[in-house]
């Protein structure tokens, strides 16, 4: 394939007092991908995932974002290039409504955001996109209902919108479908499937059933090294994966699905 | 922009909500002017810088989510520098040592800002505390704040070098203004853009961060407003007795703030003003009654009353009954 690499790490390390959480990692996520980063428990999945995002400084190694380092910057900074995250606990602001939550993500780049001797009013005209991101999400009805009240697999698709409120290039979803009943699943799965066009989407997942649906290539990480990548049929064939996941029926399983 | 739009539930009901705010505040406008006619009014005016400072401490710890442990040294540096200023320049008019008092704590709220914001929970208060300790100890030592003594004696002199401020009914419309002012200010900021990044910051901060805000920023604006308020506060009462101590700078001070606040209500826009009602009133009454040596022990079993049985204060309550009522 010829698409351009958009994120890219060389040897990403990350060292908590002598363990090594993330050792040597070097991944390359390729423009337009849906990339999964799938491993059993305690592989350094959601270790990279914040080095990514920069909420983990890493202890070596370069993170390059279209082939510019991004390693020393901080988190707040990489979302205003375009890579914004999501978190393994629904991240949602609870006590504002759907519709505030969005506006919230879309005002920051009115520049008005220390404002405080304006009125909220000012915000008012950002109400019409916040509605039509919270369409695109299924989530019109919701609008005026405070967070907190909302069902969780709801809450999730909130964030979703929220995160496309800053027109990302890529997004990071770290585990989205997780703690979800098999219907939210698939709303979720359907969902990313539609936002991801035009986009790329780097996501932490543990159900293999939807990385086998969704994901153009996958990288396996265990005990925080890579051990193997490609797309999910070569993957689940691979007998090191299968040895790693321990018993391999979750991977056949997933292919099946 | 769009000027023709569809008023969605929400927005409907945020404009009643502003409505019904725009009469509460009709209402405290119109009871602070009858209020001298009542009642004494050096005791209002007391109440109404308590309340200043709590409303100050209350955007803060409410809107920010933020725990100060060390308040009092905004409001003694308002009150000093003000002070100073007022005895030290005849010729200066009473709002402008205010502004220069207000400027003052806006400077060291600034330098504290600075230094705590990168910490957070108790350990933000414990810097806090740590650097109003060291402002306690500057004012101690400082030949300018007359040490133990304080300052006495200090001018009120006219508003504007026009309007003679020596009577109390005088001095407690100025002092009723500046509150309002004071006040207006909280709510514009509550309620601003930058009021809903705050809020977004206090429900997920991480989230905020990976929307791209830079959090430390915005909870360093809320400490210097906070700081600033809390400073005209303290200015405020000093013109109003002509006197700035030591009392005002001690860690009580900063305790006290955080009582009056969370028995008026934490995050609510009212609650400050009662909380400092109260515990102003109470130590008013007190003083004055054979229990008056016990005023922290009777304060003290209000505030484990107040955390133990109605956590969101006494507006807090009142509020959520509303809604259970009403909806």
């Amino acid at each position: 394939m010829t698409q351009e690499l958009i994120l890219e790490t060389r040897g990403l390390t990350k060292e908590f007092r002598g363990f090594t959480a993330v050792d040597d990692v070097n991944l390359q996520v390729r423009e337009g991908h849906i990339h999964a980063l799938i491993g059993p428990n305690g592989a350094g999945k959601t270790t990279v995932f914040n080095l990514l995002t920069k909420f983990l400084p890493p202890t070596r190694g370069e993170i390059l974002y279209r082939g510019k380092p991004i390693t020393g910057m901080k988190a707040n900074e990489i979302a205003r290039l375009g890579l914004v995250r999501s978190f393994q606990i629904s991240a949602v602001f609870a006590h504002m409504t759907a519709l505030e939550n969005v506006r919230v993500a879309l005002q920051r780049r009115l520049g008005t955001s220390f404002h405080f001797w304006k009125s909220e009013r000012t915000l008012d005209h950002l109400n019409d996109r916040a509605m039509e991101l919270l369409d695109e999400v299924g989530l019109r009805e919701y609008a005026d209902v405070l967070t907190v009240e909302m069902p969780y697999g709801r809450k999730r698709a909130l964030e979703v919108a929220t995160t496309l409120a800053l027109e990302p290039t890529m997004m990071l979803l770290d585990e989205p479908t997780q703690g979800m009943g098999a219907e939210d699943v698939d709303r979720i799965v359907e969902l990313i499937r539609r936002v991801a066009r035009g986009r790329t989407v780097l996501m932490v997942e543990h159900n293999l059933s939807v990385v086998s649906r969704l994901c153009d290539r996958i990288t396996v990480l265990a005990r925080g090294a890579v051990l193997a990548e490609g797309d999910y049929a070569s993957v689940s064939a691979d007998p090191r994966v299968r040895e790693a996941y321990m018993g391999s029926e979750a991977v056949e399983e997933g292919a099946s699905a | 922009m769009a000027t023709t739009q569809t008023l969605t539930p929400a927005m409907e009901r945020q404009r009643n909500a502003r409505l019904r705010r725009g009469m509460l505040y009709l209402v405290l406008i119109a009871v602070g002017l009858a209020a001298p006619f009542v009642a004494y009014p050096v005791f209002l005016m007391k109440v109404l810088c308590f309340a200043l400072f709590a409303c100050a401490f209350n955007l803060l710890l409410g809107y920010a989510g933020l725990l100060s442990f060390g308040h009092a040294a905004f409001l003694a540096t308002g009150g000093y520098v003000t002070g100073f200023l007022l005895s030290s320049y005849p010729g200066l008019t009473p709002e402008l040592g205010i502004l220069v008092g207000t400027l003052a704590a806006v400077v060291v709220g600034t330098l504290f800002g600075a230094l705590a914001i990168r910490r957070q929970g108790i350990y933000f208060a414990m810097v806090t505390l740590a650097l109003a300790q060291l402002v306690y100890f500057v004012f101690v030592q400082s030949p300018f704040t007359g040490g133990e003594d304080g300052l006495h004696g200090v001018p009120r002199g006219a508003l504007f070098g026009l309007i003679s401020l020596r009577s109390n009914l005088a001095m407690y419309y100025f002092v009723f203004a500046v509150f309002l002012i004071g006040f207006a200010i909280i709510q514009r900021t509550v309620h601003s853009p930058y009021g809903q990044v705050l809020k977004a910051i206090r429900e997920n901060e991480p989230r905020a961060v990976s929307l791209g805000y830079n959090v430390d920023a915005y909870k360093l604006l809320a400490f210097v407003i906070s700081a600033g308020l809390a400073g005209l506060a303290g200015s405020t009462k000093t013109v109003v007795f002509q006197l700035a101590s030591l009392t005002d700078a001690h860690w009580h001070m900063s305790g006290e703030v955080i009582l009056m606040t969370l028995l008026g209500g934490v995050g609510t826009l009212f609650g400050p003003l009662v909380g400092a009602g109260l515990v102003v009133s109470l130590q008013h009454q007190l003083a004055q009654s054979p229990l008056g040596n016990w005023v922290s022990v009777i304060l003290g079993l209000i505030f484990v009353l107040c955390v133990l049985s109605f956590r969101s204060g006494i507006v807090g309550e009142i509020a959520k009954s509303v809604r259970k009522n009403f909806k």
